[in-house]
């Protein structure tokens, strides 16, 4: 073996504080180092140029750079490396810029020191390491997105048009969603229809479209590349290709029922065509109503049809489908306003939701009168937003915009009517939409900002009456409405909820799907190859629901374009000799990525490489590549190494994403903390094991501390409950032999919390100061333990 | 009338920290919506709307604990079930009584209720001296 290990100067940013030529000459004396240089800029060409010399002049087959962050320069030393040939695997970066010459720029003695022993942990961790092969997956060009409304129509749409394979399920027997049941859309006030048929037809026409209508996911099995997905698609009775949409069979159809499409303000046949626009564009016979198909009650339709397109033998269909990736596009629901029965919803006539005025409106358009509108008309906001008494603290985001564009329209039908809208805050944050709410002021629309308690029916006129406090005027007004209309809010439909639960998606506390982080990847999920567009994520209006539908086709398209996806190498793996298959680790994966059939087995397509497994098994069978437990050993053993008496050392396990980041950031802003730290980067504490902890004082450790992710931005679910167990499982053992629990400490961090954790290190140290030495028969006791543990 | 400027002291801070301290509310979540006026079945009787009373709360403004309506406020309690933002409302208009009472000002004189005494049930009489007596 053979490392050659660089110190940089980093032109007097390294250099300044710690002196470089100590560190270099000290890490001349260690085990198999071949040659040492300290090199005034390392990552410069002629750095780089340096190592990849060496290499081939000496021979070289692993590289320490001891310089500034790995996650700032990390991957221009593995390409240099991999230019020379090695794997790039074989060079790990010591941070002593970060980590030791700006955070202790005021004591230059220590923070040498430091950089020695953090440039000694780094050799000893690259002599442990392997080299990685990619980890990578085939991937074919099919794609199932679940849900045609626009986002779901849109995202096909892209996809199909870039050459991929697209299956576009929906449940309804036509696609188009809720954006084909709406007038206008705001703030440009096209007529919603009208703008989104040409779509659904490109859908129907496309010839990379399979559309499957009136049909459900059942079952997704598998992971990215290889979806197994079980669909049921459900009898229409009527062939799509044959029924010519002439309606013949509606008009001899006997039976009628309430029409979904209308909300139920209008009756449809048994035997009808689900709207004037419906993709496709043929007729379905709803067995429900129909008055008997087995045997056959009526048989008129079928009669009628000239087409022969009726078939009463129609069967369900399950449907077998392998993907590559899924897009999850399964929109929203209204809330129902039943839930805040002292508005009268479904108890007064004249109160109706802001859906339903939709539908008239369209109606009114095309002519048929549903019902009166009147003269006097009113919106109230923030039904079932926004409103802690039914649980859903969010707000819809929509609805102002959709109430003001309503309004807008009524006023426009018919200027002597007076249309309030009864308000908390008006929200008019998009493009377009302060110019619109203006528009609709000149228009007349008048505008109060306050929240009606309840709602009163007039029980001679039937009329709505408003009582609600200006809260401008401290006034108190009350005034009687011809119609009232709730600006319902938007909920996680029961389909987005059945499919989360499907595909094992988490929800956000909204209800809604949750994204894999909220800014840098907002329509990943967390399970890989899986994406999310639309109002299955959250509220949003059509613009933003286009787009994130065009963002989820684009990073579908990024994983399958290649034909191969390249996965972290960071994934578990079973030492199969010591695996006796108990299937602890299969709980304890957040991901459910391991099965056992002898023994356990992982899949690493689904492996997200937190190492959170690791700790559950009785065996110690289970390691982690990349950051294996040998390696993560080697430089506990090194960090500790050549401890003066009455020096306090503290080990801290910092998880990459959020702790790590922090700690550059701290050391970057040359925020002081105590010298006495040592920082080994894990993907996640929660592949720190307790034996680890343990193992660290019984080499002499004063204090461990394990950095995490907060939950709801760390890449790895449900890591911090495992972190807990094991911190826990560590002081017990620690107690048992005399030594103080709180030596081992713990705690979630975002990346920003510069002031926690220089608070958190100093206390770390503070704790090690209070209670002393640690007896060295109590570490020796402790050797004991973890022999025990590992002859188990 | 010339519109009153407040100028907001040290004195209004302190005071809208009591009100939080004592009702264990946070007064400040509040957003102004109103739907505790139009909820509350003495608002027309109120010199100050329940939304009002909240606003003067935050602000700390003096005004509030002078005021006819946090003795008005029925204690119903339709105000604290119909908060959007959760506030227990009738915690807060205690805590207002609460501040005037501690200051030994009794709303009702146990000797002059000769009347009322025959009138109203007892369970109304001992909850009106809970209510309204320091």
């Amino acid at each position: 073996m053979k490392i050659g290990v660089y110190v940089c100067h980093c032109g007097g940013n390294i250099s300044d504080v710690v002196d470089v030529e100590r560190v270099a000459e000290f890490v001349s004396r260690q085990k198999d180092v071949a040659v040492v240089r300290s090199i005034s800029h390392m990552c410069s060409e002629s750095g780089q140029k340096a190592i990849i010399d060496d290499i081939w002049q000496y021979n070289l087959d692993r590289v320490v750079v001891s310089a500034c962050s790995p996650q700032f320069q990390g991957e221009t030393f593995r390409k240099a490396v991999a230019k020379a040939g090695l794997n790039p695997n074989m060079v790990v970066m010591a941070n002593i810029r970060e980590q030791s010459a700006w955070p202790h720029h005021d004591e230059p003695e220590n923070a040498t020191e430091k950089a020695k022993i953090l440039t000694a942990m780094a050799i000893e961790d690259i002599r442990r390491k392997e080299p990685v092969e990619k980890v990578a997956i085939k991937m074919g060009k099919n794609v199932l997105v679940i849900g045609g409304g626009i986002a779901g129509i849109q995202a096909s749409l892209d996809l199909a048009n870039a050459g991929f394979n697209v299956y576009l399920v929906e449940r309804k027997p036509s696609i188009g969603g809720h954006m084909a049941q709406l007038s206008r859309t705001f703030p440009t006030e096209d007529c919603s229809s009208c703008i989104l048929s040409p779509k659904m037809a490109d859908v129907a026409e496309h010839p990379n479209i399979h559309l499957l209508t009136y049909s459900e996911v059942l079952e997704v099995n598998g992971s990215i590349g290889n979806f197994r997905v079980r669909i049921l698609k459900k009898p229409k009775y009527v062939d799509e290709d044959k029924c010519t949409a002439c309606n013949k069979c509606t008009e001899v159809c006997p039976v009628s029922v309430p029409d979904e499409f209308n909300l139920g303000m209008t009756m449809r046949k048994a035997i009808y065509l689900p709207s004037s626009t419906a993709v496709p564009h043929s007729h379905v016979l709803d067995e429900n109503a129909c008055l008997g198909l087995r045997p056959l009650a009526c048989g008129l339709c079928s009669e009628a049809c000239e087409a022969d397109a009726i078939n009463y033998d129609d069967m369900p269909q399950y449907i077998n489908l392998e993907v590559d990736t899924i897009i999850v596009a399964t929109g929203y629901e209204v809330f129902d306003a039943h839930l805040k029965p002292q508005y009268g919803y479904g108890k007064y006539r004249n109160v109706i939701n802001a859906l339903e005025m939709e539908r008239i409106i369209v109606e009114m358009a095309e002519g048929h009168i549903i019902r009166p509108i009147g003269k006097d008309v009113a919106f109230i906001q923030c039904v079932g937003s926004r409103d802690a008494q039914i649980g859903n603290l969010y707000c819809s985001r929509i609805c102002c915009m959709y109430a003001t564009k309503l309004a807008s329209l009524l006023k426009r039908m018919d200027p002597s009517r007076e249309v309030y809208v009864f308000y908390t805050d008006l929200r008019a944050f998009g493009k377009g939409f302060e110019e619109y709410y203006r528009t609709a002021q000149e228009l007349g629309v008048k505008f109060v900002r306050g929240r009606p308690g309840e709602l009163h029916e007039n029980p001679e006129t039937k009329k709505v009456i408003v009582r609600v406090e200006d809260t401008l005027t401290r006034k108190i007004i009350e005034k009687e409405f011809d119609l009232v209309v709730l600006s319902v809010g938007l909920v996680p439909g029961e389909g987005t909820v059945k499919i989360a639960e499907i595909l094992k998606l988490p929800r956000s506390a909204d209800g809604f799907i949750k994204e894999a982080h909220p800014k840098f990847r907002p329509v990943d999920t967390p399970v890989e190859g899986i994406f999310v567009a639309g109002t299955a994520q959250g509220p949003k209006d059509i613009p933003d629901t286009v787009a994130q539908a065009s963002a989820a086709a684009a990073r579908a398209m990024s994983l399958m374009n290649k034909g191969e996806y390249e996965m972290s190498p960071i994934k578990a793996f079973i030492h199969e000799e010591r695996c006796n298959g108990c299937g602890e680790c299969v709980d304890a994966c957040p991901v459910d990525a391991i099965t056992v059939t002898n023994v356990a087995e992982i899949n690493v397509a689904v492996c997200k490489g937190c190492g959170a497994c690791i700790s559950s098994c009785p065996r110690n069978a289970i390691d982690l590549r990349v950051f294996s437990n040998d390696e993560i050993m080697a430089q506990i053993d090194a960090a500790l190494e050549d401890k003066k008496p009455g020096e306090k050392r503290i080990i801290i396990f910092a998880d990459d994403m959020c702790t790590y980041t922090l700690a550059d950031g701290v050391g970057t802003a040359k925020l002081k903390y105590s010298s006495n730290t040592y920082i080994i980067r894990v993907p996640s504490s929660s592949r720190v094991t307790p034996e680890m902890i343990v193992a660290a004082f019984e080499k002499g450790a004063d204090g461990v501390f394990l950095g995490e992710c907060e939950e709801v931005v760390s890449p790895y679910p449900s890591t911090l409950k495992v972190i807990e167990e094991n911190v826990k499982r560590a002081r017990e053992i620690l107690s048992s032999v005399g030594i103080e629990p709180d030596r081992v400490q713990y705690s979630p961090f975002v990346t920003v919390m510069f002031k926690k954790f220089v608070a958190l290190a100093n206390k770390m140290v503070n704790i090690a100061e209070k209670y002393g030495e640690i007896a060295e028969e109590k570490r020796r006791k402790l050797r004991k333990e973890i022999e025990v543990i590992y002859d188990e | 009338m010339m519109s009153e400027v407040i100028h907001l002291k040290e004195r209004n801070r302190k005071l809208f920290e009591k009100i939080e301290e004592i009702s264990g509310e946070k007064v400040t979540l509040c957003e102004q919506c109103g739907i505790c006026t139009t909820s509350c079945p003495m608002a027309d009787e109120m010199d100050i709307t329940p939304a009002g009373i909240m606003r003067y709360s935050q602000m700390g403004d003096e005004t509030v604990l002078d005021s006819e309506a946090i003795w008005i406020c029925a204690s119903c309690f339709t105000c604290t079930v119909r908060c959007p933002r959760g506030i227990d409302l009738a915690k807060v208009t205690e805590a207002l009584r609460e501040l005037n009472l501690r200051k030994n000002i009794d709303r009702i004189d146990v000797s002059h209720l000769d009347e009322e005494l025959d009138e109203l049930p007892a369970i109304a009489v001992v909850s009106a001296l809970r209510k309204f007596t320091s």
